[in-house]
C-alpha cells in the first residue's frame, strides 16, 4: 500500500514537473488577464499602408468574442485587412493552453526590458506554427508578437497600451505583413501608353504592408451577437 | 444666328441615323450591366486575384461607381466613332445633296452657317454624353447601389471613399465633353473638305484609330509627338480618379493626384477644337460652290 502511494505521488510530481516545463508563469499571467475579457466591441481608426494601395483613414468597429471570433468592420465602405492576420490577436493566440512556452531571453523594446517567449502549439488544429511574444514582466502586457501561420505567412503585431491596460487590451495595434506583387494587365485596365516608370514599379513590389488600428473606446463584456462574425 | 442653329439642330434630330448612337449606347450599357449583375462576382474575383493573395477585401466592391468606371473605360473609346457619324456629315452631306448652295445664298454668312452647324453638332455630342452619363452612372447607382470606389489600376489600387466619388464623375464627364467636342470638330473639318457623306466619316474614324494607336504605343520614337496628339489627352478623364497620398501613404480625401495634367489636356483639346473649327470656317469660306 505504501509502495503504491509512493508511485502515485511520484507520477503526480512528474506530471507537475512536465506541466511547469511546458507553460510559463508570465504567459499564464498574460493569459489570465486576457481571460477576463469574454467579448468586446471597440471603435477605432484604421490606416492602411501597403505600397500598391492608396487608401484613406477609415473608422472601424472591432468585434471580439471568446475564444477566437474577431471581426473588423469599416463604418460603411470597403475595408482591407491582412489575410488571416487579424484573427491572430493576443486574445485568440492565448485562448488555448495547447502550447509549449520556451523562454528566449530578454530584449529592449521602446525603452522597456521585455521577456522574449516562444510559443509552439501542441494542437495540430491551430492555425499558427510558432509565435514569439515580447512581454513586459512587470505589467504582464504583450508589446509585440511575431507569428508564423500555416497558410497565410508571417505576421508581426505591435501594440501600445492606454486606458484598457488592466484588461490587456491595446490602444493601438499595428499588423505587419509581407505583401505579394500586384499587377493587372493593361488589356484589362485599358491603361495603354501610360506605363509607370520601372523604378516606381519596383518600389511598389516586395514591400512590407501595415494596417494600424488606433482604438478610441472599448465596450467590454457587455455581450456581442454571434451573427456579427 | 439663333434661327439657323435651331434649324440645324432640328435637321440632326430629324434623321433616323442620329438615334443609332443613342440606341447603341443604351444596348451596350444594358448588356454589360446585366452581365455584371448576373455574374459580376466572378469578374470582381478575377480582378482581385492578386490582392486576395495578401488581403481580405470586405465590402461591396461591385457597386454602381465601379460599374460606371468600367463602362466609361469601354465606351469613351468608342463613342467618338458614333459622334463622327453625325459630325462628319454636317457639311459634306449638304454638298452631296446639293443643298449647300441653297444654304450659302441665304442672308447668313458662310461663317455663321459653319458655326451654327458646329454648335448643332456639339449639342448632339453633349446630349449623347448626358445620355451616357444617365445610363452608366445613375442607372448603375440605382441597380448596384453605391459604396467606396475600389479602383484596380495596372500597378496599384485606389480606394476612394463613397462621398468623395460623385464630384469626380461630374469632373470626368465635363472633361469627356471636351474630348468628344474635339472629335466633333475633327469630323467637321473632314466634312468641310469633301462633297460626299461616307468619305469624311471614314476619314474621321481612321484618324481617331491612327492617332489612338500612336498614343498608346510605348515606342520612344513617338514619344516626342504624343503630347501634341489629341488622342493622348482624350483618356485623361481617368486622372479624376487618382488621389494624392501623404508621406505615410495615407490618401488625401478630395484630392486629385495630377491636376496639372488635367488642365494641360483641356488646353490641348480646346486648342484642337479652335484649330479644327477655324480651319473648317476658312475652307468653307474659300469653297467653290458653283462647280
Amino acid at each position: 500500500m505504501k509502495f503504491k502511494s509512493t508511485i502515485f505521488i511520484g507520477i503526480l510530481m512528474c506530471a507537475q514537473f512536465l506541466s511547469n516545463a511546458q507553460t510559463n508563469a508570465l504567459v499564464e499571467r498574460v493569459r489570465l488577464k486576457l481571460n477576463t475579457v469574454n467579448d468586446y466591441t471597440a471603435e477605432g481608426v484604421m490606416k492602411t499602408d501597403v505600397s500598391f494601395i492608396k487608401a484613406s483613414l477609415g473608422k472601424v468597429k472591432v468585434y471580439y468574442k471568446k475564444p477566437n471570433l474577431i471581426k473588423v468592420k469599416k463604418d460603411g465602405g470597403i475595408s482591407l485587412l491582412p489575410k488571416g492576420g487579424v484573427s491572430i490577436t493576443m486574445n485568440s493566440l492565448l485562448s488555448t493552453d495547447q502550447y509549449i512556452a520556451i523562454e528566449a531571453g530578454k530584449q529592449l523594446y521602446k525603452g522597456k526590458t521585455l521577456d522574449v517567449i516562444k510559443l509552439v502549439p501542441t494542437d495540430d488544429k491551430l492555425d499558427w506554427v510558432i509565435s514569439t511574444l515580447w512581454i513586459d514582466p512587470v505589467e504582464a502586457l504583450v508589446y509585440k508578437t511575431f507569428t508564423t501561420t500555416k497558410d497565410n505567412g508571417s505576421f508581426e503585431i505591435a501594440m501600445d497600451y492606454g486606458a484598457y491596460t488592466s484588461y490587456g487590451l491595446p490602444s493601438k495595434i499595428v499588423f505587419g505583413f509581407n505583401t505579394k506583387d500586384y499587377k493587372l494587365p493593361n488589356g484589362i485596365t485599358l491603361e495603354f501608353g501610360d506605363e509607370a516608370p520601372i523604378s516606381k514599379q519596383k518600389a511598389m513590389k516586395n514591400k512590407k504592408g501595415t494596417i494600424e488600428i488606433a482604438y478610441s473606446s472599448y465596450i467590454i463584456n457587455k455581450g456581442v451577437s454571434s451573427s456579427l462574425f | 444666328m439663333w434661327p439657323i442653329i435651331q434649324i440645324e439642330t432640328f435637321k440632326i434630330f430629324k434623321r433616323p441615323r442620329t438615334y443609332i448612337a443613342f440606341g447603341a449606347i443604351a444596348a451596350l450599357i444594358l448588356v454589360i450591366q446585366m452581365g455584371l449583375k448576373i455574374d459580376g462576382e466572378s469578374y470582381a474575383a478575377f480582378l482581385m486575384k492578386d490582392i486576395n493573395n495578401t488581403l481580405i477585401v470586405d465590402g461591396k466592391v461591385l457597386n454602381g461607381y465601379l460599374i460606371c468606371y468600367i463602362l466609361l473605360q469601354l465606351l469613351l473609346v468608342h463613342v467618338p466613332l458614333l459622334v463622327a457619324l453625325i459630325a462628319a456629315d454636317m457639311i459634306s452631306g449638304e454638298a452631296n445633296l446639293g443643298t449647300l448652295r441653297l444654304l450659302l445664298t441665304t442672308p447668313y454668312s458662310r461663317t455663321q452657317w459653319v458655326l451654327a452647324k458646329f454648335i448643332a453638332a456639339s449639342f448632339y455630342t453633349i446630349l449623347l454624353l448626358i445620355w451616357l452619363a444617365f445610363l452608366a452612372l445613375f442607372l448603375s447607382m440605382w441597380i448596384f447601389g453605391t459604396d467606396d470606389l475600389f479602383l484596380m489600376k495596372s500597378n496599384y489600387v485606389v480606394l476612394i471613399e463613397g462621398q468623395d466619388v460623385f464630384w469626380r464623375y461630374v469632373g470626368a464627364f465635363v472633361f469627356a465633353s471636351f474630348s468628344l467636342l474635339t472629335v466633333t470638330a475633327l469630323g467637321f473639318l473632314m466634312s468641310s473638305l469633301a462633297n460626299n457623306s461616307i468619305g469624311p466619316i471614314v476619314a474621321t474614324i481612321s484618324a481617331i484609330v491612327f492617332f489612338t494607336i500612336l498614343s498608346t504605343l510605348n515606342i520612344p520614337l513617338f514619344s516626342a509627338i504624343k503630347p501634341y496628339l489629341f488622342t493622348t489627352h482624350m483618356n485623361n478623364w481617368k486622372e479624376f480618379f487618382d488621389i494624392k497620398v501623404t508621406e505615410s501613404n495615407e490618401a488625401i480625401t478630395g484630392s486629385i493626384l495630377n491636376v496639372a495634367k488635367i488642365k494641360n489636356s483641356i488646353i490641348v483639346l480646346v486648342v484642337h477644337i479652335i484649330l479644327f473649327v477655324s480651319a473648317s470656317v476658312w475652307i468653307v469660306r474659300k469653297k467653290d460652290i458653283l462647280s
